[in-house]
């Protein structure tokens, strides 16, 4: 198995990923999937998602933190599940917007 | 149009402040999210798949021209530049900040808009026909009904916290175009035996995860009646609803639990109860209120349009938009015009910020500032002068809006789906762009009359089930999926479509919706319309055609 953390930015509500590095009293988040820290066995998901969920009741800067299934493909994480697939990357109707667009919009 | 006194205007004023402070506290982190939700969903703000979704009130789809100017602006400096137009007459943008929803509502409120009663289990946005106070067979202005309920229901103490979300339409003639006969109450004008005027009351209709077609609970309401009846229908549903599961927890269950004949004999014995009291409406208020929708100044005109005629005569891109979307007005020398906001391959009822500030300025020049939002995604014109209809087509040509395809097979009705809403099974705008894309305007116009109708998912905002063809998207077994049912209509001939069989993918999707239209081609007899042959001729031989067997 393979998982990180999605959740939403409480000011902007923009999806956010619970960054590498977090743990040993750090927590951050990034807004594109491939900064995600990774949990390969059950045991660190739970930690990871008890990490964000202590960071939503600390910081108070995301809410609605829970577990996605992904896959690494070509170097890219990618979620499993075309509904979280959508949530990364953005409307598929609307190519400009959303993180497929980071870029472009930066 | 309705203008706020200053009891409107106290009270969205209030909400936006209430509502900033509650942002201020959310933000601070002195209330939970758990806390937080209930509160920004009475403001219409929802948390979406990619951000948060604010829900804006169009209240019975009519807006003016400085209001749509507003929902552009809005769109432009606070969201990303679009808005998307719902089958409820309302407004969503897409890309909200919470830190900036106060402002928004803020900006709403100076042209006398909102999004209160947008969301919750409450009495929603009062939805009504697009060419009230303009349709040539109307009784009367539905619009006038329609404020009357809704400055009843505006915070309304006893319904404030229903079973469930709570719909209302009302129309002012025979035409259904509000699809009143899916709402939890429809109401729709009628004349009594004596030529009175009042409303035949239907209840229970609704869409959803277990749909029905209203049904009437009384033929013939006086009007002066109309809010002491819905108030006994809501109080009747308030005690007898089902509080245990959500998801019988509409006015559609109870009624088909309870059974019509008890359900309104409850209801007559409360209203016999209450018809006296201060909800009967006196004639100055009703009065007071018609004042505000008042016809415009239409001018004194012949009904021959000769500039129209001759233009129609030598220009057929002209000649197909006047054939489409444009309608008879109740007035000489007048016309309404649909706008469809639905050119191919663009998503069905998404419109960005300069075509909203065209179609403000079009208001303005050819519409006494008046627009409507229609329930199937499109915008209205509703006072335009017959001869002034090639220059206002020239005008939206401009723009991109002059396609001529109201009513045909690319005037789809679509939901937001799995690239927005966080309820989706599956994606609904690329089956409709792609169907949208696929036939020529000729095409269009041999199959005629047609309304597709999409959902993301079972509860049916893109009200599939009173599609001629409804396609529900569905997940199956983490793929998506696509359900196809024949035979609903949400006019005043209101059915529910029945499943044709198994699912498909997307690909596969598009080609039956082409073996559906190729076998109605083949069976129809004269000019007879899809649902009509469907009528005659009965599930199988589409059945038949799209799997080879029936
Ligand atoms: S029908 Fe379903 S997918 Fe479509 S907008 Fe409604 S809840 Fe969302």
């Amino acid at each position: 198995m393979t998982q990180i953390v999605i959740a939403n930015y409480l000011g902007s509500g923009r999806v956010v990923f619970l960054a590498k590095g977090s743990g040993n009293g750090s927590v951050s988040w990034g807004e594109l999937i491939d900064t995600a820290e990774v949990a390969t066995d059950e045991d660190r998901a739970t930690a990871l998602l008890a990490l964000a969920e202590a960071d939503v009741a600390e910081r108070n800067v995301v809410m609605d933190p829970y577990l996605i299934d992904v896959e690494e493909e070509g170097g890219s994480l990618r979620p499993t599940k075309y509904r979280e697939a959508i949530r990364a990357l953005g409307p598929t109707v609307r190519q400009d917007l959303g993180k497929q667009a980071e870029g472009a919009e930066a | 149009m309705y203008r706020y006194d200053e009891f409107d205007h106290a009270l969205v004023q209030d909400r936006v402040t209430q509502f900033r402070r509650q942002v201020e506290r959310r933000m601070k982190g002195e209330i939970s999210e758990e806390q937080f939700r209930p509160l920004r969903l009475m403001n219409g703000l929802y948390l979406q798949l990619h951000a948060y979704m604010l829900r804006v009130a169009i209240p019975y789809g009519t807006l003016d021209s400085r209001q749509m100017r507003k929902l552009a602006y809005i769109a432009r400096r606070y969201d990303k530049g679009y808005g998307h137009f719902t089958t409820r007459q309302n407004i969503q943008y897409n890309w909200p900040k919470l830190e900036e929803t106060p402002d928004i509502l803020a900006e709403l409120a100076e042209v006398e808009m909102h999004a209160i009663q947008t969301s919750g289990n409450c009495i929603r946005n009062v939805t009504s026909d697009q060419y009230a106070g303009a349709a040539k067979n109307e009784i009367e202005d539905p619009r006038i009904w329609c404020e009357i309920a809704r400055q009843w229901s505006t915070l309304h103490p006893e319904f404030s916290f229903l079973p469930r979300k709570f719909k209302i339409a009302i129309t002012g003639c025979e035409n259904d175009r509000a699809a009143v006969k899916v709402h939890d109450i429809g109401m729709i004008m009628k004349r009594g035996a004596a030529g009175e005027v009042g409303f035949e009351v239907l209840v229970g209709g609704g869409l959803g995860r277990t749909p029905f077609v209203g049904k009437t609970i009384r033929e013939f309401l006086p009007k002066e009646h109309f809010l002491s009846y819905m108030e006994a229908i809501l109080r009747v549903y308030n005690q007898l609803g089902r509080r245990d599961n959500k998801y019988k927890a509409r006015i559609k269950v109870t009624l088909h639990e309870t059974g019509k004949e008890e359900f309104t004999r409850l209801v007559e014995e409360e209203w016999e109860a209450i018809k006296d009291s201060t909800l009967k409406l006196p004639k100055e208020e009703v009065d007071r209120i018609a004042a505000h929708f008042h016809p415009p100044a239409w001018k004194a005109l012949p009904n021959d349009a000769p500039t129209c005629d001759s233009r129609a005569a030598s220009d057929p891109e002209f000649a197909a938009w006047l054939r489409h979307n444009v309608e008879e007005h109740k007035t000489a020398g007048y016309a309404i015009v649909n706008i469809s906001v639905k050119p191919p391959g663009e998503p069905p009822g998404d419109v960005t910020d300069v075509p909203m500030e065209a179609m403000a300025e079009m208001a303005d020049a050819y519409s006494f500032s008046e627009l409507r939002v229609t329930h199937v995604q499109n915008v209205t014109l509703p006072h335009v002068e017959k001869e002034q209809l090639p220059a206002l087509f020239d005008d939206l040509a401009k723009h991109g809006l002059a396609t001529a395809n109201v009513g045909l097979v690319s005037d789809i009705i679509c939901c937001p789906g799995l690239d927005y809403c966080a309820l989706a099974n599956a994606r609904s705008i690329p089956v409709a762009q792609e169907l949208t894309k696929r036939y020529t305007l000729e095409r269009q116009q041999e199959i005629g009359d047609m309304q597709i109708k999409i959902s993301g998912c079972i509860n049916a905002c893109g009200h599939h089930h009173v599609g001629n063809i409804g396609i529900l998207g569905v997940d199956r077994k983490g793929e998506e999926h696509y359900q196809v049912q024949l035979g609903g209509s949400a006019s005043e001939d209101a059915s529910l479509g029945k499943i044709i069989g198994r699912g498909f993918t997307q690909d596969e999707v598009i080609e039956v919706v082409d073996k559906l239209l190729d076998t109605y081609l083949e069976l129809r007899e004269g000019e007879e319309a899809f649902i009509d042959t469907y009528r005659r001729v009965g599930m199988n031989p589409f059945k038949e055609r799209v799997y080879g067997t029936a």
